[in-house]
């Protein structure tokens, strides 16, 4: 080797590397995480804000559904044949009383409408957060280990997309009885093939970079590669999808519910407020609008924030998910 | 270090040996169709037996596609291999288990060709360099992050910078997290994959000096990867010359460089800059006629023979011997039925065969023709 290089040995083990700015030290500039640069992106862009909002509006009369029930006087189950009914049987329009208007066995539709976001809420919440745990697992072993791992689960996936669910849930309520519980689990169960696939297909193209052959290099093992090294790679993609996983589910859970294979009433959800509403719309139009309005608003919101987090996390995913 | 290498006349005696290749060879299936039958086979690494000492740095050189990198991934044991030996340290690691090689994997390390795509973009440095005390349970927590600023400051980064991401480095720097990652358990070996080929000039001088400073201090061995004879030449002890998936020279630096016996060596040769116009000017320049092979189906006998200067009948059947050749240092081997002579001039050879890019003269048609009807008289 030669020998002139041994001589500045020194310097170079002691100073920084040449070309960094001097005086850096002193004012430090504060390194980012890439959650942090998106997050800072999320914050310009007012549509997704403006989602966010109302996303945490909705979030709040959920939580405040016994506030407001309170505040109005009236309970979500409660009826009123005689101040919410007219003379001849039909509910009344908003008024004073009932700002929303009354449904058709006299209750109030405010109270209920906002008792409806918690069932929406946690439907879609808990159901789309599991579908992306158990599609992000699957997917990754299929792509990480591929061969015949990767080929059953890609072809059980295949199926489980294939499948037509309505059908099948309506089906299965029938066999086992409608509940919140089995709603989320059959709308998890059929959304988690597409996060699978998703999740599959991006581990497929990671595990082929370097920093993975360097893992294996320095020894690691299969599951710390996997769960260390290629899922923060996939957690933009999973929360993208996330987010727009939420409003299909609430939408299902409603279509579930308005068939009356969802939450069973008298406990008030969108779903099954627009199913009363069916006979009356025409004679009681709050009685469609404003379920309907909340539906409509929640999912929006949701798809529209959904999109802004794509765009935010990284701008290259937005071909992947546009449908 | 280099004066040792080349003063040693006899084969290196086996503790002197870090890591010994016999006939390794690495074959990648190609499949197709609905099951996925092999179709044929990447020759990626057909048959290669080296020597790399203690201490010493060897430099593998040659075109892209020659089957380097895939040798170097044998070696650190990323590919499991299709015949042959690897015996490191005294220990034959070739069919080694990937639970029983663990252990072993300190002692080898990588430094990879990419600075980006090495490094994941997603965690900080600090977890990245931390990554070998993680992995083999050495230490954690302010023991780790103190032993992580340490290696920092070693290569030259600032251990302020333990909390940020590999995109907040330039090239240089993330090639430097690179070396300090390799450094961090202390291996023997460190196979570089063309470590400065993705960088700029000026950077590569210092990520260069750094491994020289490193190997000095450490003891280190290296086996250096490059396409870039110049900076092989720089760093290496001896070299070895690889084409399409086999060894055809190995020497050290100044043997190869006073005595290159392979046309191809030869060739590699003339193609570095010379950094006086005067001397360029009567410089030979061997020009290679056509691309490397498809290592898929390399040609026949010696791998090199459609694009020799030499080539003869003799070449396109026999595969030559990596050997010793006339009046040559008992280390310097050569793999060549008619090795290239000191002052031979190898612009002006003619090959007795028919190469495809190059215009057939009669004559040397009718040289092929004949050997067509006679092969035996040649051989």
């Amino acid at each position: 080797m030669s020998v002139s290089s041994i001589g500045n040995l020194e310097s170079q083990l002691v100073e920084p590397v040449a070309g960094e700015p001097e005086g850096e030290a002193a004012k430090e500039i504060q390194g980012r995480s890439p959650m942090q640069l998106a997050w800072a992106r999320l914050r310009r862009d007012r549509v997704a804000i403006g989602s966010f909002v109302v996303i945490i509006l909705i979030t709040l009369v959920a939580i405040l559904a016994p506030v407001i029930a309170r505040l109005a006087g009236h309970g979500p189950g409660d009826q009123y044949p005689f101040t919410a009914l007219n003379s001849y049987g039909l509910p009344v329009g908003p008024s004073r009383a009932f700002l929303f208007g009354a449904d058709d066995l006299g209750r109030d539709l405010m109270v209920r409408v906002a008792y409806g976001a918690r069932i929406s809420l946690i439907a879609g919440v808990v159901a789309s957060g599991l579908a992306v745990i158990v599609g992000g697992v699957i997917g990754l072993f299929a792509g990480y280990f591929g061969t015949v791992i990767d080929t059953a689960l890609s072809r059980f996936m295949d199926v489980i997309l294939s499948f037509p669910l309505l059908l099948f849930a309506i089906a299965l309520v029938s066999i086992i009885g409608p509940s919140l519980g089995v709603t989320i689990a059959v709308i998890a169960f059929f959304s988690w093939a597409s996060v699978g696939r998703i999740v599959r297909g991006q581990t497929l193209s990671l595990k082929e970079k370097e920093f993975v052959e360097a893992a294996r290099s320095l020894g690691a093992s299969d599951m710390r590669i996997m769960f260390v090294d290629i899922l923060p790679n996939l957690v933009a993609p999973l929360i993208v999808y996330a987010t727009l996983l939420i409003p299909a589910a609430i939408v299902f859970e409603a279509t579930l519910s308005f068939l009356g294979l969802g939450v069973t009433p008298p406990t008030p959800t969108w779903g099954n407020m627009l199913s009363d509403a069916e006979t009356y719309y025409k004679v009681a139009w709050w009685f469609i609008i404003f379920p309907g309005g909340a539906l409509l608003l929640t999912t929006l919101a949701f798809n529209l924030l959904g999109d802004g987090v794509r765009d935010a996390l990284d701008p290259r995913y937005s071909r992947l998910f546009k449908s | 270090m280099s004066d040792l290498a080349t003063s040693r006349s006899d084969p290196a005696p086996d503790s002197d040996v870090l890591v010994r290749l016999k006939g390794v060879v690495k074959h990648f299936p190609i499949r197709s169709g609905l099951l996925r039958r092999v179709v044929g086979r990447v020759h990626a690494v057909d048959g290669v037996s080296l020597e790399v000492r203690r201490g010493e740095t060897l430099g593998i050189v040659g075109e892209t596609g020659c089957g380097k990198s895939t040798l170097a991934r044998c070696i650190a044991r990323l590919y499991d291999l299709t015949a042959g030996t690897i015996v490191l340290d005294g220990r034959d690691i070739s069919r080694l288990t990937r639970r029983r090689m663990r252990p072993l994997r300190k002692g080898v390390q990588m430094i990879f060709q990419d600075p980006i795509g090495s490094l994941n973009p997603r965690r900080r440095i600090g977890s990245i360099i931390g990554d070998p005390f993680a992995i083999h349970r050495i230490s954690r927590g302010e023991q780790r992050k103190r032993q992580v600023q340490e290696l920092m400051k070693l290569v030259g980064l600032n251990p302020e910078h333990y909390n940020r991401f590999p995109a907040e480095f330039s090239g240089g720097q993330r090639q430097r997290i690179g070396v300090a990652r390799a450094l961090a358990l202390r291996p023997k070996l460190i196979i570089a994959d063309e470590p400065v080929s993705a960088l700029d000039v000026s950077i590569q001088a210092q990520i260069l000096n750094l491994l020289t400073d490193l190997q000095d201090e450490f003891k280190l061995t290296y086996i250096f990867i490059a396409h870039d004879l110049s900076v092989v030449r720089h760093v290496s002890d001896r070299i070895a010359v690889m084409y399409l998936g086999k060894i055809v020279e190995v020497g050290s630096v100044s043997e190869i460089d006073a005595r290159p016996r392979h046309p191809y060596t030869n060739a590699l040769l003339s193609a570095v800059p010379v950094p006086d116009p005067d001397r360029a000017d009567h410089r030979e320049r061997i020009i290679l006629v056509g691309d490397v092979p498809s290592p898929i189906n390399p040609p026949s006998g010696c791998r090199f023979h459609p694009r020799c200067p030499k080539a003869q009948n003799l070449c396109t059947e026999v595969d030559p011997v990596l050997e010793v050749k006339k009046d040559d240092r008992a280390e310097h081997l050569a793999a060549c039925h008619f090795p290239v002579e000191v002052g031979e001039h190898l612009s002006r050879a003619r090959a007795g065969i028919a190469q495809p890019d190059r215009p057939t003269e009669s004559d040397i048609s009718k040289q092929t023709l004949e050997s067509a009807i006679h092969p035996q008289e040649r051989t």
